[in-house]
């Protein structure tokens, strides 16, 4: 039962980082309707960039940690950043090719993802090697059960949870979520309604960009190592995760991101070797069985 | 004018014959009473660091032996030919060349690397001439030929050391994780399981660097509550499992390779790496007689810095040569050859070495460095596996 529990605990711990990457990559599928497979370099220039932004504030950590304050403006600077990089990238090689087949957007997609992971790799102060990632949060340990959580792993689940709930009002009630539902919809009939779609869809790239970000500190608080390649592997689950939850559905990105960690910890402990593959038989399931994902509707294409 | 020509070619060509034939007759006199050693090391490019300790390393030797060496009741001048591979292949290929044709050496020590070991030892190999390593851990290195040997230990034999290590500890039970994608790390994992006298408890395995979370098997290793956890990974995933693993409540000693001698395995570990053990192969805080002996000549020779395993090995390696020739049979270099592939308990810095006349891999101590809670390094013990 106490292992049981610790194996919860740390299916959970990689959930949330699915989720908050899966609720980016499943935003800008359900509003632009392109697979942006670059999203996990999101993540891992949130990290790295948090590295360096933390470095710069420096003098004030007192044995390595640094006061409350300081990290939220770490977290903030770096949110910011990651998001107008990725409203930088939609806007270079996004844009120009939205009114072109989809399968062309994909391909730029593909090469973005190698150009943000090469790109930080071949500058000097960068480089291939990973770092060790600066302490922001000071974990505190609890036992609940025989099975022992850490305040950060609480805080990222919760982070989790909250920030799904947050997109989900922000696109159901607010004024730019119905923009972006519009734009979603049909881009053209939402341009004559007098909509902004360039502004709506660099709005969704800066959310998705700054989740990214969030997602990256998460992961590197808990794996404390930062390095050019960790976006890859990262942004593949993800994707596994939209997908599963239904591919354009917030709630569905969550939900996917959850099952996707925790199928993964008790597989591993199953067998160690067949935890890394089944993300991916998850995924030729759930296309076989239910193409759509478990949240999301079928939607008739009209030719 | 064109007699004036043919006079002048003809004299320039007398001068030329004259000049061949005395370089000629000078080399051959100096030939027959110098022994010559050749070092090929990387003395500049990228490498230089480890060429420039190497070279030390064997200039302890040099001022040791004071320029001659006995062999048998006859002294002879020795001489060390120094030449620059530059860390790259195709230069320390022409430096094997131009040792073994030119400079006629009767062994070579270096270079440091496998891959410029890889590419020169053929040459070495073809013209019969014993040539050794410094640091050339790749297995496939000795497997050139048998002129080619090493005088480090190649990587699986750590797994020997940590498991005598932890016998003379008294652990009697052993957890091991390893990374199955890996050479390194299955090759440590073999030679411990084979070599370790107590009971190994349980095995988990994960493969490749991309997934970050150790905990599962971890907490699983934890369950056994073993004396001793071996983790013969990579540096980049170390500082992740060192940390994992104290958090998973597995309070054991933790035994890891080599590729824990990095300073980031620390910074990544964070308080966790207190107490963590690796197998290393030199460290100049032994205590070891033979070891003190190295560090305190060398000291004396290079006042500002202290040496490190390019420089105790380049030594040995340069040891290794000398005592062959001292106890050759014939002295060439098939008779060094054979001497060195029948070293047996020679003393040296890091401990007893005897080579193994098969594989031409050296059997000899390894030493276990232990990390305090600041995440420095310290010199444990010396272990003869």
């Amino acid at each position: 039962m106490a292992s049981f529990l610790q194996y919860l605990v740390y299916g959970l711990q990689l959930g949330s980082v699915y989720a908050l990457l899966a609720l980016g990559y499943t935003m800008v599928y359900g509003i632009v309707g392109m697979i942006n497979t670059a999203h996990g370099d999101f993540l891992m220039i949130g990290a790295l960039g948090t590295y360096f932004i933390a470095k710069l504030f420096d003098s004030v950590s007192i044995d390595g940690t640094y006061p409350m304050l300081a990290v939220g403006c770490i977290i903030l600077i770096a949110m910011v950043m990651t998001g107008g990089i990725a409203v930088g990238v939609e806007a270079i090689a996004y844009r120009p090719l939205r009114n072109k087949p989809r399968m062309i957007a994909l391909i730029t997609a593909v090469g973005v993802s190698m150009f943000l992971t090469n790109f930080p790799r071949a500058l000097p102060f960068i480089g291939p090697n990973p770092r060790p990632f600066p302490t922001l949060f000071t974990p505190k340990t609890f036992t609940v059960l025989g099975a022992s959580i850490t305040s950060t792993q609480i805080i990222m689940i919760i982070l989790a949870a909250v920030t799904m709930l947050a997109l989900d009002r922000l696109v159901a009630k607010t004024k730019m979520g119905a923009q972006m539902r519009a734009v979603s919809m049909d881009k053209d009939a939402a341009s004559l309604m007098g909509i902004n779609i360039d502004k709506v869809i660099s709005i969704t790239f800066f959310i998705g960009g700054a989740l990214a970000a969030v997602s990256g500190i998460c992961y590197a608080s808990v794996y404390p190592q930062v390095e050019v390649y960790m976006g890859s592997w990262l942004g593949n689950m993800s994707f596994v995760s939209a997908v599963l939850g239904g591919i354009g559905d917030i709630r569905g990105a969550m939900l996917g991101g959850f099952i996707l960690g925790i199928a993964q910890i008790f597989a591993t402990a199953i067998n160690s070797t067949f935890g890394y593959a089944v993300g991916f038989i998850i995924l030729i399931v759930i296309l076989l069985v239910k193409p759509a994902g478990i949240m999301g509707k079928v939607t008739i294409e009209k030719v | 004018m064109k007699k004036f020509l043919r006079i002048l070619c003809l004299a320039l060509g007398v001068i030329l014959a004259v000049s061949v034939c005395a370089c000629g007759s000078s080399e051959k006199e100096g030939s027959v009473e110098t022994i010559k050693i050749g070092l090929a090391f990387p003395m500049s490019g990228m490498a230089a660091m480890a060429g420039k300790y190497s070279t030390h390393g064997a200039d302890v030797l040099k001022e040791e032996l004071g320029g001659k060496i006995t062999v048998g009741d006859k002294e002879y001048p020795i001489e060390f030919v120094v030449m620059d591979t530059e860390g790259l292949e195709e230069k320390t290929a022409n430096v094997y060349q131009k040792l073994i044709e030119e400079e006629k050496v009767i062994a070579i020590a270096g270079p440091d690397s496998s891959k410029c070991m890889l590419a020169a030892a053929p040459i070495a190999q073809n013209a019969k001439c014993p040539a050794i390593t410094s640091f050339g851990t790749n297995t496939a290195v000795t497997e050139v030929g048998d002129y080619i040997f090493r005088a480090c230990f190649i990587d699986p034999f750590q797994g020997a050391v940590a498991a005598a290590y932890c016998d003379e500890q008294g652990h009697k039970t052993a957890c091991i994780m390893f990374n199955n994608a890996d050479a390194y790390s299955v090759g440590l994992k073999d030679a411990f399981i084979e070599n370790y006298k107590g009971e190994v408890l349980a095995i988990e395995e994960y493969s490749g660097s991309d997934v970050k979370d150790y905990n599962v098997q971890l907490t699983k290793l934890a369950a056994q509550n073993p004396d001793v956890l071996l983790l013969p990974n990579l540096n980049v995933e170390l500082g992740l499992q060192i940390q994992q693993a104290r958090t998973a409540g597995l309070n054991c000693q933790i035994v890891c390779g080599d590729s824990a001698d990095t300073p980031d395995v620390a910074k990544v570990a964070g308080p966790a790496i207190e107490g963590v053990a690796y197998v290393s192969a030199f460290s100049a805080e032994s205590t070891d007689e033979a070891a003190k002996k190295f560090v305190d000549a060398y000291v004396k020779l290079y006042p500002d810095e202290l040496p490190n395993s390019n420089a105790e090995l380049t030594y040995e390696a340069a040891k290794m040569i000398v005592w062959a020739i001292q106890n050759a049979k014939t002295l060439d270099r098939a008779g060094v050859r054979d001497a060195l592939a029948s070293i047996d308990g020679l003393e040296l810095p890091s401990g007893k070495m005897t080579m193994d006349p098969e594989t031409r891999n050296p059997i000899k101590g390894g030493i276990i460095m232990q990390y305090d809670a600041d995440g420095v390094t310290h010199f444990v013990s010396t272990v003869n596996p």
